[in-house]
């Protein structure tokens, strides 16, 4: 057991530095004076000041948490109700396939259909055919979370439930989520963070006044590796740390209720 | 029974997807034309403009919002083939004005996507030097207003390269002393143009034999260089990663600003002459507010102001003779004249032979 | 291939819960997708967009061997960020699963946290760390170690550093998820019963874990082979891969069908692994 363990333990604690080998720099780097980031001219908290005023980058971020998050409700609701469905009908494999698809068809070939069919029906692009685009991947991805956990449901307690007079509404809320719980929390998680972070497909949906977050880092790039790129990694990454203790919280705290 | 289903299932999606199709492609051949309507108040109408980032005044909106009272929105891409992308992909891509470069307007009007001015509208054309009317890829001015001209050169760390560079043959065959230190421009056009120069070809070439020997050229030099770059390479020449890079001459200006030992020279073998326009796209229901923000670009004190602010030569005769000289001194090719720069060759569209050039680029950078 | 069943009034209540979903699925993905790859059929519009005769031309002009070699190329990268994610994830999710639950909480979190970072400021750091003159140079040439810089942005190598570095989460959990669920009172009697650490390795855990293997390398493989940021950003343009071709086709020769083609032969090579991947998984699960 011991000899194991050390051998994964050096890889993992390995790992550990790897990823975070760049954020170190990212987070080092924000507080660099100068514009260039392989120079360093001293420390300061310049670029923490500049970047409010920085309109571009925070309506941006404005509008991909929006997105972001409509993204997120739609697909946990259109993946939990496929999800719900395939379980009843006992689904074969082309149907799972089929819905779980979309998440590992390359996002170029997604976007470029996704541009062409817009086009095609005449919508015009704008933050709705990015909130469209998205929910059709993270959708996927609900699906391959929840279904892996809804096999394992018994159905014999929703019948239980049904024979017991209750409506299938209230069996949906009182006994299939909270059993599905896990799965949709992780699901929601990774639509949240999948849709943030997502460049490829929003560049090629999105119209031309509404820019997300992504797109607007990847026009900055003509100037380099600016400062304020790495501030707004820094902040990013403090909001997300903030944003986990806070949910560990929460759930110590609805655990006890 | 449920494969049976899954099989009509799938049917239905390829002839639907048949039939969706047959509805895309196909357009007009030539640009319409965009009569002006006088009685159209144009601070109702609102401007979706695209540009490159860094390529106009930060305060471009509101000082247009003033002197004409027309919202508008600017929107960036980070190079030509993202806009012509975009435009291309759809009937109406929400875009009324877009800055292309020369040969792409030049596409663009082929394909019908563009207004033909009303000229009336746009008084200040006439601010122009009369040889920019003249450039081959819009003679006269129909359908794209320069806002930018210049050439495309060497620029280089005079304090970190031990010779003067002089030819395009410092770049694409390289001392030791440099090697791995220099990059090239990555948009096929400007990849190709060293080697083009260099064997006394014209850049805008289609014979199969010159591309050839460009391409061995180009593949030659290629385990030399650092990297092929748009965007980034002044920051490189600042940082040091590299000394020597194939740069737009405004382009080098952004490095010259932070470190004047960075310099610009065109080389002996001669260069390019490329225009940076202003279209109006055909689908713009906006056409009367995107005459007047043209015409507000040409006026000779914003033009100058324009000129001042991205360190670029812009072709207005008026704005050009305002110029503060100190510029002039801190930045050499700001004072080129429109004699020196037409001795460049203008680029031009290539239409159906594009894919010679976009297959030289894939064969040399894959090499 | 299970065929659908269960009872009848199931069925036709599981179509009720699943129809409104797989429309959606298949307005905007199936025909979006199916009709991109159409494309590749088609002739290219004089000036972008498509239009007909329908044709083959594009599969004979793919077979040159200047983008054959990049498809080979793409392939290799691919492989070689897969197997680097496999090399040094599976033994992190060994370790993680190991851990006691609050633990195993705290590394998933480590983990999944630079994600929320946005993947454009991460890749960029690499540009800073791998740079000839970046942090990484400059320190082993203060410590004396070297005193040329190591070049190690712009090439095949940094790419594939920079996608590990992306995708090496998509390994981890999946195969996180699986070691988890093996009970460890088989691995423990695999020990006791005298098999050395790297037997029941062998023939315990890496077997019960394969289906979260196989799936992490698929996550992995897949973004990777259709990525074309990272080899622009950190190939110096001088690495080409297929999602690369696909992008400047679309965008810069503005030849449609031609890029179709790519994306074509690129969603049947995922066709083909996941077809791989499903075969082995059955037969891993038979077996166990």
């Amino acid at each position: 057991m011991h000899r194991r363990i050390n051998l994964s333990a050096i890889v993992a604690v390995f790992v550990i530095i790897f990823l975070y080998l760049p954020i170190t720099a990212v987070v080092g780097l924000s507080f660099n004076k100068s514009s260039n980031s392989l120079i360093w001219k001293g420390f300061g908290l310049d670029w923490y000041k500049t970047i409010w005023s920085n309109e571009p980058i925070m309506s941006s971020f404005q509008r991909t948490i929006f997105v972001a998050v409509l993204t997120t409700v739609l697909s946990l609701i259109i993946g939990t109700t496929i999800s719900i469905g395939l379980n009843k009908m006992k689904a074969g494999g082309f149907l799972r396939t089929f819905s779980t698809a979309p998440a590992i068809v390359p996002d170029l070939v997604l976007a470029i259909g996704l541009l062409t069919t817009f086009s095609t029906i005449s919508m015009s692009l704008s933050l709705t055919t990015v909130i469209i685009s998205h929910t059709v991947f993270c959708t996927a991805f609900v699906v391959a979370v929840v279904l892996a956990r809804i096999g394992l449901i018994d159905p014999a307690i929703e019948e239980a439930s049904t024979d017991l007079g209750a409506s299938a509404v209230k069996t949906l809320f009182k006994i299939t989520i909270p059993q599905l719980m896990p799965s949709l929390i992780a699901g929601a998680v990774l639509s949240f963070t999948l849709s943030m972070d997502e460049f490829v497909i929003a560049f090629f949906t999105n119209g031309p006044e509404t820019p997300t977050l992504p797109m607007v880092i990847y026009s900055m790039i003509r100037f380099g590796v600016t400062p304020e790129i790495n501030v707004l990694g820094t902040l990013l990454l403090v909001i997300s740390f903030v944003g986990v203790i806070l949910a560990q919280r929460i759930g110590k705290v609805a655990d006890s209720i | 029974m449920a494969t049976v289903r899954n099989f009509k299932f799938s049917a239905a999606v390829v002839a639907a997807a048949a039939l969706l199709l047959s509805a895309c492609g196909g357009s007009s051949d030539s640009a319409s034309s965009a009569a002006v309507d006088p009685d159209v108040d144009i601070t109702t109408q609102k401007l979706v403009i695209s540009n490159w980032a860094g390529y106009y005044p930060e305060d471009l909106a509101a000082k247009v919002k003033e002197a004409i009272g027309v919202d508008i929105t600017i929107t960036n891409h980070a190079n030509n083939e993202e806009i012509m992308g975009k435009l291309t992909a759809s009937d109406d891509s929400g875009i009324d004005i877009a800055f292309v470069s020369g040969q792409y307007a030049q596409a663009l009007a082929s394909g019908g996507k563009l207004f033909n001015f009303d000229k009336a509208a746009i008084p200040n054309l006439a601010n122009l030097y009369p040889e920019v009317a003249d450039l081959a890829y819009d003679q006269g001015n129909n359908y794209s207003a320069p806002y930018a001209w210049g050439t495309t050169g060497i620029c280089y760390r005079s304090d970190l390269v031990d010779f003067t560079p002089d030819s395009w043959n410092d770049l694409l065959n390289p001392k030791d002393s440099i090697k791995g230190k220099t990059t090239m421009l990555a948009t096929e056009r400007w990849l190709a143009l060293p080697a083009m120069k260099l064997l006394g070809y014209s850049m805008n070439t289609t014979n199969a034999d010159e591309i050839a020997k460009a391409k061995a050229q180009l593949v030659k030099t290629k385990p030399t260089l650092l990297a092929y770059d748009d965007t980034a390479y002044y920051t490189k020449l600042i940082s040091g990663e590299a000394v020597l890079s194939e740069s737009w001459d405004g382009w080098c200006n952004y490095g010259t600003a932070e470190n004047p030992a960075i310099k610009f020279v065109i080389p002996k073998e001669g260069s390019d002459l490329w225009a940076d326009t202003m279209v109006i796209l055909s689908s713009s229901k906006n056409k009367e507010a995107a005459h007047a923000f043209i015409n507000y670009i040409l006026q000779a004190d914003v033009h100058a102001w324009v000129a001042n602010n991205i360190l670029y030569k812009v072709p207005n005769k008026a704005a050009t003779e305002t110029l503060d000289p100190a510029l002039v001194t801190s930045y050499p090719n700001m004072g080129l004249t429109p004699a020196e720069l037409l001795k460049g060759e203008v680029v031009l569209d290539l239409g159906t032979d594009s894919k010679l050039y976009t297959d030289l680029a894939t064969a040399v950078t894959s090499s | 291939m299970v065929k659908n069943g269960g009872s009848k009034t199931s069925r036709h209540l599981g179509w009720a819960w699943a129809s409104p979903g797989l429309v959606f699925l298949t307005l905007f993905a199936a025909i979006p997708v199916l009709s991109m790859l159409f494309m590749s059929v088609l002739t290219a519009g004089r000036f972008g967009g498509v239009t007909t005769p329908i044709n083959f031309n594009n599969f004979a002009r793919a077979t040159d061997p200047v983008f054959v070699q990049v498809i080979i190329n793409s392939l290799l990268i691919a492989g070689a960020t897969a197997f680097l994610s496999l090399l040094i994830g599976f033994p992190t999710a060994l370790f993680i699963s190991r851990l006691s639950r609050k633990w195993q909480v705290i590394m998933i979190v480590a983990i999944i946290l630079p994600y929320w970072t946005n993947f454009l400021v991460r890749t960029y750091a690499w540009l800073v760390l791998l740079n000839n003159e970046g942090i990484i140079n400059k320190f082993l040439r203060n410590i004396g170690l070297i005193d040329k810089p190591i070049e190690m942005l712009y090439t095949p190598a940094a790419v594939i550093v920079g996608m590990t570095y992306l995708y090496l989460p998509l390994m981890i959990l999946p195969i996180y998820a699986a070691l988890e669920k093996v009970d460890k009172n088989l691995t423990e009697a695999a020990f006791d019963l005298g098999s050395s650490a790297w037997k029941s390795l062998r023939t315990v855990s890496i077997p019960l874990a394969m289906p979260g293997i196989l799936i992490g390398f698929i996550f992995v493989f897949v973004p990777s082979l259709g990525n074309f940021v990272v080899p622009e950003l950190l190939g110096g343009g001088k690495t080409v891969m297929i999602g690369n071709l696909v992008r400047d086709q679309f965008l810069k020769a503005r030849d449609w069908p031609f890029g179709a083609t790519f994306a074509l032969i690129l969603a049947l090579i995922l066709i083909v692994l996941i077809s791989i991947q499903s075969y082995v998984s059955k037969r891993v699960n038979v077996n166990a």
